[in-house]
């Protein structure tokens, strides 16, 4: 039973969609709710779970799963190691954060919301645990085809055209992830993860060229998906549109390609990879620093919340991708503020749904030219459900100086500690002379901070204080109950930052030497030097 | 052989280009779908050309790989194609969503100079 635990990730939230579509989509949405709940509470166990082998086990790899049981280059294998069990865990409690909040008045806004939302999950999960590229692809397609759904839920004419162009960039992406694919198996011979990690010292030099173009075409494919600059324009209008719950867990979907970029710049190019080691990285960091400076420059010119959020998504993937690109120390410090920020961010897109609702619709860009106009309407609240909580500003205003915390990375949070790591991860890379992109990455990491700051605290003060025309809004507690409780977990990670920062460093750790993956897969098949006779 | 599949890929990869950076909707969905044709052809040339060759094992010939076609990358290309069947009939519903919304099929949803 227990070996079956980590394909469960990806069954049993197909299992449930299917079961939801089965019942009757719409004409049952209290049972599909009632279904969605129990799932992604039974992924965040399973998930514990799965992180619990993983760090227990001695060569952190919770299991290896062959499907059909057909050994390992042949069939596709569902790897559960640290770092994948990691980022389930935190799509399972994001997941699970932004279903709750759905439940009070989203799900009823869309069509099909609940078995759109358990499909992303399988897509996002499939993604996070395969072992094989072409695999990736599916699950891929899967999480966009779900996401796009769920970018529209709730149609209207913004909607519809952001959703419009971020279909239009991710099919352009999928085509390029294709070519991609299909380069590396022309050259390589095979799509197995840990196949290839074998393979790639031992590709031939008038190879290699062609090697590096897929390697570098998959890495534009994941890099969109990531929201690196400059592939990442379609980013902020789409996810500033998007429905909140559904913002909430596209705030993974960037991390998605984050992760991959990892995954397979270390296994693929890591220190064996013969010449083509460290394939990439310097670009990794200038597009990540680009991205961070990008990001912070945009959530400072936004004028309403949900732009403001996006922007932070571009700062967060940002920096994680420059750190990714430091390599070597920063990578434990980067996946400690990639769990850190994502949290935070979900946390901020749900508030941000909440802040906004006792706002007439463009009072932000109304704060700014108020002083010129200085006029303002009545606004009504009429149709909200729920009891009026007295304390409800207080809260919204606790929880928005919380986000603000995490998200600028400032003490006492989780931000800061990230954001401290990395920075000192950086110093440390070259314990002789600081290279300069060093200190160009510090800078950025400590202007972006300083202008999420600036554009928090700006938009907050419009939005809780001086605001004339709010009304209290009715908010009711499966709405707020997320918010905390993601930003608690904020906290956790801070209290606990020794032993998550030590699970960061063994995971950093198995990345950068990657045999334990290698031999866990291919099993004894992995000491095989393979060399490839024919060619394309 | 090869020199028509790699002009066609490139005839196909050209006008997709040309067309998903035009600024009509349908432009853009017939560029995605002929790029998507494009890629279809450059995986399968991926699994090495060749013509008359038994798909996995003919009669007999087992033991030498460099007489049949490589299988994998035609189930790839069956993939691939059905995602980008499935995925281009959402694009065009939401492109006929975007031309009722909107009232314009331009991808910014709104005329140049409107």
């Amino acid at each position: 039973m227990r070996d079956h635990l980590m394909i469960a990730p990806v069954v049993l939230p197909l299992l449930a969609g299917a079961v939801m579509l089965a019942l009757g989509g719409e004409r049952r949405r209290s049972a599909n709710a009632l279904i969605n709940v129990a799932a992604v509470f039974a992924l965040v166990l399973i998930s514990i779970l799965l992180v619990r082998d993983a760090d227990a086990s001695p060569t952190g790899i919770a299991g290896i799963y062959r499907l059909g049981d057909w050994p390992a280059p042949f069939a596709i294998v569902i790897v559960a190691d640290r770092l994948s069990a990691l980022m389930v865990l935190l799509t399972s409690i994001v997941g699970a954060a932004a279903v709750v909040f759905s439940l009070a008045r989203w799900q009823r806004v869309g069509v099909l919301f609940h078995p759109l939302f358990q499909f992303l999950l399988m897509g996002v999960n499939g993604a996070f645990l395969t072992g094989d590229l072409f695999n990736l692809f599916v699950f891929f397609e899967v999480l966009l085809a779900a996401s796009y759904g769920l970018a529209l839920q709730g149609s209207g004419a913004t909607r519809v055209r952001a959703g419009l162009h971020y279909i239009v960039v991710n099919l352009a992406a999928s085509l390029l992830f294709l070519i991609g694919v299909s380069l590396i198996y022309g050259v390589a011979g095979t799509l197995n993860m840990a196949d290839l990690a074998v393979r790639i010292p031992a590709i031939r030099a008038e190879d290699r060229p062609l090697l590096e173009a897929g390697a570098g075409i998959l890495g534009i494919a994941f890099l969109v998906k990531g929201g690196m600059w400059p592939l990442c324009f379609w980013l902020p209008g789409t996810y500033a549109a998007a429905p909140p719950p559904a913002a909430a867990i596209f705030a993974i979907l960037t991390k998605v390609g984050a992760y991959i970029v990892l995954r397979l710049s270390l296994l693929l190019f890591g220190a064996s990879a013969g010449a083509s080691a460290q394939f990439g990285a310097e670009w990794l960091l200038i597009g990540g620093m680009a991205t961070m400076a990008f990001g912070a420059i945009g959530s400072l010119a936004s004028q309403d919340m949900a732009r403001l959020a996006s922007f932070s998504v571009l700062v967060s993937s940002g920096t994680v991708l420059a750190a990714i690109g430091l390599g070597h120390g920063a990578v434990g410090p980067a996946l400690f503020y990639l769990i850190s920020s994502t949290l935070g961010l979900s946390a901020f897109f749900l508030l941000v749904e909440l802040v906004e609702r006792g706002r007439e619709p463009g009072a932000d860009v109304l704060a700014v030219t108020r002083e010129l106009y200085g006029e303002e309407d009545e606004l009504q609240e009429s149709e909200e459900v729920g009891i009026a909580i007295p304390a409800t500003m207080g809260l919204l205003g606790i929880t928005f100086i919380g986000c603000a915390l995490v998200i600028a990375g400032l003490p006492p949070l989780s931000g800061f500690i990230a954001k401290f790591a990395l920075a000192a991860a950086a110093l440390d890379l070259d314990p002789g002379a600081v290279p300069v992109t060093v200190w160009i990455f510090l800078a950025v990491l400590i202007v972006s901070g300083l202008a999420a700051l600036i554009a928090m605290t700006r938009a907050g003060i419009s939005a809780l204080w001086a605001s004339p025309d709010r009304t209290v809004p009715r908010i009711r507690l499966i709405e707020m109950g997320p918010v905390l409780i993601l930003l608690i977990l904020c906290g956790l990670q801070t209290i606990k930052a020794g032993p998550i920062m030590g699970y960061m460093q063994a995971t950093a750790r198995s990345l950068h030497v990657p045999n334990d993956y290698i031999h866990g897969v291919l099993g004894s098949a992995g000491e095989r030097p393979a060399p490839r006779a024919g060619g394309t | 052989m090869e020199i028509v599949l790699a002009l066609g890929i490139g005839v196909l990869t050209g006008s997709g280009v040309w067309l998903i950076l035009r600024p009509r909707t349908f432009q853009v969905i017939i560029g995605l779908s002929l790029l998507s044709y494009a890629v279809n052809l450059f995986i399968v040339a991926m699994g090495r050309l060749g013509s008359g060759a038994a798909p996995v094992l003919a009669e007999r010939a087992a033991g030498d790989p460099a007489r049949f076609v490589d299988p994998l990358p035609q189930a790839l290309v069956l993939t691939a194609i059905v995602i980008s069947f499935a995925t281009t009939a959402l694009l065009l519903v939401v492109l006929l969503a975007a031309r009722g919304l909107t009232g314009t099929d331009h991808v910014d949803g709104r005329e140049p100079g409107a």
